[in-house]
């Protein structure tokens, strides 16, 4: 098993910290991974995005030109993605303040209203956790428990209250998605 | 006990593995894409636990010179940087090389001239291997390819370096600086008492401390007929290391017909590029070369005897390629295949090249 | 009496100290340096911290400050040691440490590190030779060259519209936090050495007691590069390098009131 993911968005959206989480997950799980930031000062109010590599292989590159999943949280990221997912990939993506649908018809796309979900739930701060759940309801590239592992052992012991918000936001995303024919 | 393993980049488990290899000192100034080295240093506070000094200065020039005092003392130190910062520090360099001074260097490579860009980049292998300051030196220039390598490679260099009372390179770039990876870090070693360290470096100018004579470090000797005995020292001293000191990786060349040089980053692409030529029937193999000073010579002439032809890629105009043609020496074309100023190939690009380069012929 | 008669331990009325080696001096004669070099040397015997102290020479006339001053060296590149010493100290924190620098060096291609020496408070002693002029080069313009003074490259006199001004880096680190004590001497008299050694040792002291960087300045005569027979050079020294470069103590963190009310007089 080999997954090749982008995610992209705004810099501020937890693109980088979104991907983190699966690749710690998929560390967890016993995979190999690699994660591999566009960094910058692109980071900063520009676009973001970051490429993560699961595999159970060793990884030779950690940069590519195609994509096995595609993620876009805003507009610029699906001008510049779309084109860069695999035939037969995925493409995911929030609705919010896009202003043009994915064209291909190659490809399977979904929708995570994400944004919406996190500021009608008040839950802002897990917004990337909801997009991640979307994702792994379509590929389950790694297990939710090992998410799950990862956020425990990566936030501090303060901050362990959160974790059931999180875990939430996880099964959320993947209630709210919606597969675009 | 076995460390677990754990995701971080590059940059951070430099850090780590700086502390954990019992270095005494780092003395660094902020750049991208290597900040993040300094910034976990400060965030691990080594000096409440192994007693390592983290100090930022005001320049990368300043810096390089404290690790040239600090070396003079003996001690296990070092600094990091991105290639506009280890231009300013090439002064240091070889006052440190024409000292004979035990120190690592880390330079998170990224695009130039100039200020350049802030993006991955191996357009300073010449500077890294050939000199870049002043006079006959070399350091000795280890080529890291993953995170794993960037934990493991500080203590292989600081053994390398007081080995040979030589400056050792890291030589990254700005992709395995950032990117994260799963790494297992080193176990602490302790750092070296002072009676150790006088007893290793008898040269050292840790005040005289009972030795009844004074030690001093100088690089200055006016008289050519010395420097020049000096000269010689060292260029006996670079021949031992290009002897015992080469390190590559090969990947997939038993059966090669072909092979592409690539180091760090690239290398890696390589791979990638190799996967999708062999996908096609080509058998193409990837030599990576650890070490860039000493280069392999010998195993490049041996593959030479094989291969039809060789790629090497570099994300440069060309540098480490001339290395390899010095050694082919026109026995089998070399070809070259490049991207600038913070562009990286990608595995497809390189294997178009490959195709349109050496198939075609 | 016969020679040996007199050469007896008993007759002995001066006596060089161990703490300097026995190379002749390659300095000019009518030279600072040598005198500064022999009260540095002097008070490392009086304080026993031979064994314990490490310094930096410099580029510049002094360069080989090392093969007289009989303590483990470090030679720095131009301008760089203070850099060196605050490495030094910091790793081995139970050694004093000292840099002995020209003006070229401290003041001109060492300013930077010289200023975040200072300012970062590294419990380090700087030795700072200010003779107005390159020696070792061959005579040409420092910062530290006053104004219409000639030099190799300002032939015509030091002009400060194109040149600057003289640059009393004394009192320009004065405000920096990090310093404990600045103080400005010469050695030209005998009084004047004797203070001089005073400083020194008080600026040793300083060092291990942690309080911050001691910078002495020794304002000095240059009679082969002011093209000066060597008394000649001392007068003028007196009469213009004190009118610009004037002696006394400039900060001492210990005495506050005399600090401000000589900030006041300037």
């Amino acid at each position: 098993m080999k997954r090749e993911i982008v995610i992209a968005g705004f810099g501020g959206q937890g693109v980088l910290s979104m991907g983190k989480t699966l690749a710690y997950a998929g560390l967890l799980q016993g995979k190999e991974v690699t994660w591999m930031p566009a960094y910058g000062p692109e980071q900063r109010g520009g676009t973001a995005n970051v490429t993560v590599i699961v595999s159970d292989e060793p990884i030779s590159s950690p940069l590519l030109q195609k994509y096995d999943i595609v993620v876009v949280l805003n507009q610029p990221s699906m001008d510049k993605f779309e084109s860069k997912v695999k035939p037969g990939g995925v493409l995911l993506y929030d609705p919010n303040g896009m202003t043009r649908k994915p064209e291909r018809k190659d490809i399977r796309v979904f929708e995570v209203p994400a944004t919406k979900t996190a500021e009608e739930g008040g839950q802002q701060k897990v917004f990337n956790m909801i997009v991640l759940g979307g994702l792994l309801k379509i590929d389950q590239v790694v297990e939710n428990e090992f998410v799950m592992l990862g956020l425990k052992k990566s936030l501090p012991e303060r901050h362990h209250h959160l974790l059931p918000a999180n875990e939430a936001a996880l099964l959320k995303g993947g209630e709210i998605l919606k597969e675009i024919k | 006990m076995k460390e677990e393993a754990r995701l971080m980049k590059g940059n951070e488990a430099f850090a780590h593995a700086a502390i954990r290899c019992g270095a005494d000192g780092y003395f660094g100034y902020p750049i991208t894409p290597q900040s993040e080295v300094m910034e976990t240093l400060q965030i691990l506070k080594p000096w409440e636990t192994t007693g390592m000094v983290v100090l930022q200065a005001e320049s990368e020039v300043s810096a390089i010179n404290m690790v040239y005092a600090g070396a003079s003392c003996g001690k296990m130190v070092l600094t990091s940087s991105s290639s506009p910062g280890v231009s300013l520090k090439q002064e240091g360099i070889s006052y440190i090389a024409a000292g004979e001074l035990p120190c690592l260097i880390l330079n998170c490579m990224r695009g130039g001239p100039g200020l350049g860009t802030i993006q991955p980049s191996q357009a300073d292998y010449f500077q890294s291997v050939k000199g870049g300051g002043h006079g006959d030196y070399h350091m000795i220039v280890l080529a890291p390819c993953s995170v794993q390598e960037m934990a493991d490679f500080p203590s292989l260099a600081f053994e390398l370096a007081f080995k040979y009372r030589n400056p050792v390179l890291m030589l990254t770039d700005g992709v395995v600086g950032q990117m994260m990876e799963k790494v297992v870090l080193p176990e602490q070693k302790p750092r070296r008492t002072m009676e150790e360290v006088v007893k290793q470096c008898p040269w050292a100018t840790t005040g005289r401390m009972g030795r009844g004579n004074s030690n001093v470090m100088t690089t200055l000797e006016l008289v050519p007929e010395k420097m020049e005995d000096r000269n010689t020292l060292l260029q006996k001293k670079y021949k031992l290391i290009e002897e015992n000191e080469v390190r590559v990786e090969e990947y997939h060349l038993d059966d090669a017909e072909y092979a592409m040089v690539a180091f760090g980053s690239t290398a890696r692409i390589c791979k990638s590029a190799c996967e999708i030529l062999r996908a096609e029937g080509i058998k193409v193999g990837v030599l990576r070369p650890i070490t860039l000073f000493p280069f392999p010579k010998k195993q490049i002439s041996d593959l030479a005897k094989k291969v039809k032809g060789f790629l090497t890629v570099e994300m440069s105009a060309g540098q480490m390629v001339e290395d390899v043609r010095l050694v082919v020496n026109g026995a089998k074309p070399v070809e070259f295949y490049g991207r600038q100023g913070g562009m990286i190939p990608t595995a497809e690009e390189i294997a178009e090249s490959f195709k349109a380069q050496l198939l075609k012929k | 009496m016969t020679r040996e008669e007199i050469i007896k331990p008993e007759n002995l009325v001066y006596g060089k100290t161990k703490v300097l080696t026995d190379n002749i001096m390659h300095y000019c004669p009518g030279c600072s340096h040598g005198v500064i070099h022999k009260i540095i040397a002097e008070v490392i015997e009086e304080m026993g911290i031979q064994d314990q102290t490490v310094g930096v020479a410099p580029v510049g006339c002094s360069v080989f400050a090392y093969n007289y001053i009989d303590v483990d060296f470090q030679e720095a590149a131009h301008g760089r040691a203070p850099a060196l010493a605050t490495a030094i100290k910091r790793l081995m924190p139970d050694k004093y440490v000292f840099t002995y620098q020209g003006d070229g060096d401290l003041a001109a291609i060492g300013t930077a590190e010289t200023v975040h020496a200072c300012n970062r408070g590294e419990n380090i002693v700087i030795f700072f030779v200010n003779n107005g002029i390159y020696g070792m080069t061959g005579g040409q313009m420092a910062p530290t060259t006053l104004e219409g003074m000639k030099t190799a490259t300002c032939p015509y006199g030091r002009n400060t519209d194109l040149y600057g001004f003289p640059l009393r880096i004394s009192e320009l680190l004065e405000r920096v936090d990090g310093t404990c004590y600045i103080t400005r001497q010469s050695v030209h008299k005998v009084a004047n050495i004797l203070k001089a050694k005073k400083a020194i040792r008080k600026a040793f002291e300083n060092s291990m007691a942690g309080k911050g960087t001691s910078v002495i300045e020794f304002v000095s005569a240059c009679n082969t590069g002011w093209k000066m027979t060597p008394i000649k050079a001392n007068e003028w020294m007196e009469e213009h390098m004190f009118a610009k470069y004037p002696l006394g103590d400039i900060k001492d963190t210990e005495k506050k009131h005399y600090v401000e009310n000589n900030i006041n007089a300037r």
